[in-house]
Formats: C-alpha cells, structure tokens, sequence
C-alpha cells in the first residue's frame, strides 16, 4: 500500500464554477480536509472477468435487439496508465453516452430527440495486461441543457475509473476533436489549465480504424501515481 | 518533502452528470443491459457481522435533497479487514453503490458495520463507512466518512476526526442512531457542512 501523490487541484476543475450553474448550490464551501492517506483510502475493489460479460464493451450489440443502433460507428480505445506511465491492468473502466440524436436512455432525460431501440448506452470493460481497454459504440450526438438560454454539450462520453485505491477513483468526460462546441462548454471549461482541457479530447486514430466499419478515437486515461518518497511515518513509502 | 516530477497528469476529472447512473446503476436508469450489476451488494446474507441499514440525503447549499446522486461505499469487513474481490466467496465485496430515489432523494442501503482499522503505524480507525459522492454539479468527486455514534471511545481517539478543527464540525461525519437504523445526511453546502476529505 504505497501513498499516492497529492491530487494537483489546481489541474481539476475547481467545486465552484460559476459559469456552470448547478455548481453553485453543489459546491463545498469549506476546505477540503487534507487526510493522511490510510487503508481506507490505499486499497480498492477489483474486479474479475466474470463479472463482465462478452458483449459489455460493444454498445452496438450490448443491448440491440432487432437491428443495429443509429450513428456514425466508431471505436474508442485507449489505456489507463498512472503518473508514472504505468500501465493499470484489469481495472474497471466503464462508459455512458448519449444516442446519435443526444438522447439519453434514462427515466429522468426528457430531451425531444428520440430514443433509440436498439441502443442502451453504456459499456464496460476491463483493462487487458498493458493498461489498454476499447469500446466499439455509435459517435454520440451534441443535446441541449438548461445551463443558460441556448447550452449545447459538446458530444462526449462519460468514463468512470476505479486502479487500485480508492483514492484513485476517477470519473470524467471524453470529447471529439474537431466539435465546435467544446470552447463553448463550461463544463469543459471549468478546467482551469488549456493543457488538461486538450488530454480529453480525443483525437480521430486512423490507425485503430477498421476499413469500412468504424473510424477510431483515442483517449488515455492517466489516474494518480504514487509517492516515490519515504515518509517519516510512512516505512511502506518505497 | 516534494514529489519527483511525474511524467503524466492526472486526466482531469469532470461531472459524473444527471444521467451517471446509465453507466453505474443502469437499472436505475431503466436501462437492462448487463447479466449482472456491480455494487449491489456491499455485503451478502450470509458474511459474518452486524447487519445495519443507512439511511440519508444529499442535501445542496440550498437545502434541497440532490435526487440525482450517486455514492459508492467503501468498507472494511467486520475485523477491519479491506478485502474488495468482487468474487470473495464469503459474500464480502466491502465496496457497493447506492443509488437514492429519484422523486425524494432519500436512499437506504443494508451492510454489516466495519470493525477498526489497523494503520501501518499500529493504532487503529475508528469503525466507519468511507463515501463517494458524484452527481450533476460536482465537478470532482466529494470524499467523506460516516463514522458510527454507539463508538464514542474509539471516535475519540480517531486519527482522522481529531485531524478535523474546530471540533463541533467532527458531528457532521458521526450518523444518528434511529429505532430504524443509522441515518447519516449530507450537506454538500451551507451550515452544517460535511466535512469532505482531500485524499
């Protein structure tokens, strides 16, 4: 159980972001308590294949009953590597979408575009040896939010990551390269720094395509690394 | 005492959304895709342990219950063991999510209690819960712990509650001890904030 390094905070997008209205009323107003890092925080669930089943990853046929989703086909695939360039192998990776229209299959989504049947819109996975996982899905549409007068979301992709500490525990949004949205998302742009608004879109990888099926995108995952430093108090520190 | 460089960033969080439990709880959404869900289960019907409800809200800085979170809970076992294998025979997973209803925000989850938790530097952790809140304006999952109030020796000497100043505010992590269980509330914002962890 080595510690992790800080989270850089200043890289996140902060609680409060007030061009992102709900953030207002769902922000803590008080510091975060800084924690010494204990088991609660170093160890983490795991997963095995056989809580995963063969067709999760493919959102064209997860949930498909009589006949093929609406869209654009694509493949999205990537790794989950940490700080140090490790990759985290057979971890949970997880991913929701919206349909090509920018609908949602979900009880509390009420937006106009239709719903469609053969589409459910997630997926999982887990991670293979060298951090590497991928989701074969249709591109999801751009939809609109009562954020101000006229919102739009860029599309997007919604991923959840576990590693192996609970304090790892990531979730964030995966974008496409190219989408005259994304300046104008201040879900995006509550990130403060340009350079981690840049890691989460995903540029197209002609090389990951499959001819006449599907274009790709790839799209990294980087949760938190590990302190390489001895703490006085910390002999598992290295 | 500084970090040698890293050579990548942490990939920048964002909102789980309105819609997380498509892809977290998707039954919840009305969504059946999957033979089976994970996190249903914290701790099966047959693990050793005292079995407790929790029950609570999410509250907003405006004092209104957030119907649309989602949390994961995250346990030792009855002898302050972190197991997490998803497939531990003894029915013990120890981590599950907890999906509130949709119309009052209210939610109720069944576990066994955790026992202390041995640190590495020999004292012990007070027995508690540790929680994972995500939801639409939340930019970055909020951390916390539901510690336990029939505790009240093992709480006082808690390494992490005494870390928490001025102490009225340890209150906001130590449930409430109903006839029907624990009830723990969150508040997210306002007076009476939670206490919420930078891990």
């Amino acid at each position: 159980m080595k510690p992790l390094s800080p989270r850089d905070r200043n890289w996140h997008p902060p609680a409060l972001a007030h061009a992102y209205k709900t953030s207002v009323s769902r922000s803590p107003r008080m510091p975060l308590l800084s924690l010494s890092q204990t088991p609660s925080e170093l160890t983490g669930p795991t997963f095995g294949h056989d809580s995963i089943g063969a067709l999760d990853h493919d959102l064209l046929r997860n949930y498909a009953t009589i006949g093929d989703p609406i869209g654009e086909r694509i493949i999205v695939h990537g790794r989950v590597l940490d700080e140090d360039g490790r990759p985290v192998p057979q971890t949970l990776v997880e991913m929701w979408q919206a349909n090509a229209g920018g609908r949602y299959r979900h009880v509390n989504d009420t937006y106009l575009a239709a719903l469609d049947p053969n589409f459910g819109g997630c997926g999982r996975t887990l991670t293979d040896a060298e951090g590497r996982y991928n989701f074969h899905t249709i591109k999801p549409g751009a939809y609109p939010w009562p954020n101000g007068p006229n919102s739009w979301r860029p599309a997007h992709i919604h991923f959840s990551v576990f590693g192996t500490a609970f304090a790892q525990r990531l979730i964030t949004q995966m974008y496409f390269e190219g989408d005259p949205l994304i300046p104008l998302c201040p879900i995006l742009q509550a990130i403060p720094d340009a350079r981690a608004r840049d890691l989460l879109v995903a540029p197209l990888d002609m090389d990951a395509t499959i001819p006449f099926d599907s274009v790709a995108y790839r799209f990294d995952i980087v949760l938190r690394g590990h302190r390489s430093v001895v703490f006085e108090n910390r002999p598992e520190g290295n | 005492m500084s970090d040698p460089a890293h050579p990548l960033k942490e990939t920048a969080s964002q909102t789980a959304g309105p819609f997380v439990h498509i892809g977290l709880a998707p039954l919840d959404a009305g969504v059946d895709v999957y033979a089976s869900e994970l996190g249903r289960e914290i701790a099966g019907p047959d693990v050793q342990g005292q079995r407790i409800t929790v029950t609570g809200s999410v509250f907003d800085g405006t004092g209104a219950p957030m119907s649309d979170v989602l949390i994961e809970v995250w346990q030792a076992d009855a002898d302050g063991t972190y197991s997490g294998a998803h497939d531990n025979p003894s029915g013990f997973v120890g981590w599950g999510r907890v999906v509130p209803d949709f119309k009052t925000g209210v939610f109720s989850f069944t576990t066994i209690k955790p026992g202390a938790v041995a640190q590495p530097d020999g004292g012990r952790m007070a027995p508690h819960l540790n929680l994972w809140i995500v939801a639409r304006g939340i930019n970055i999952g909020l951390s916390t712990r539901m510690y336990f109030p029939d505790e009240v020796d093992l709480n006082a000497r808690d390494p992490i509650l005494a870390q928490i100043a001025p102490p009225p505010r340890r209150d906001t992590l130590i449930a409430h001890q109903r006839p029907e269980g624990y009830v723990f509330d969150i508040r997210v914002q306002g007076a009476a904030e939670t206490v919420f962890f930078d891990v």
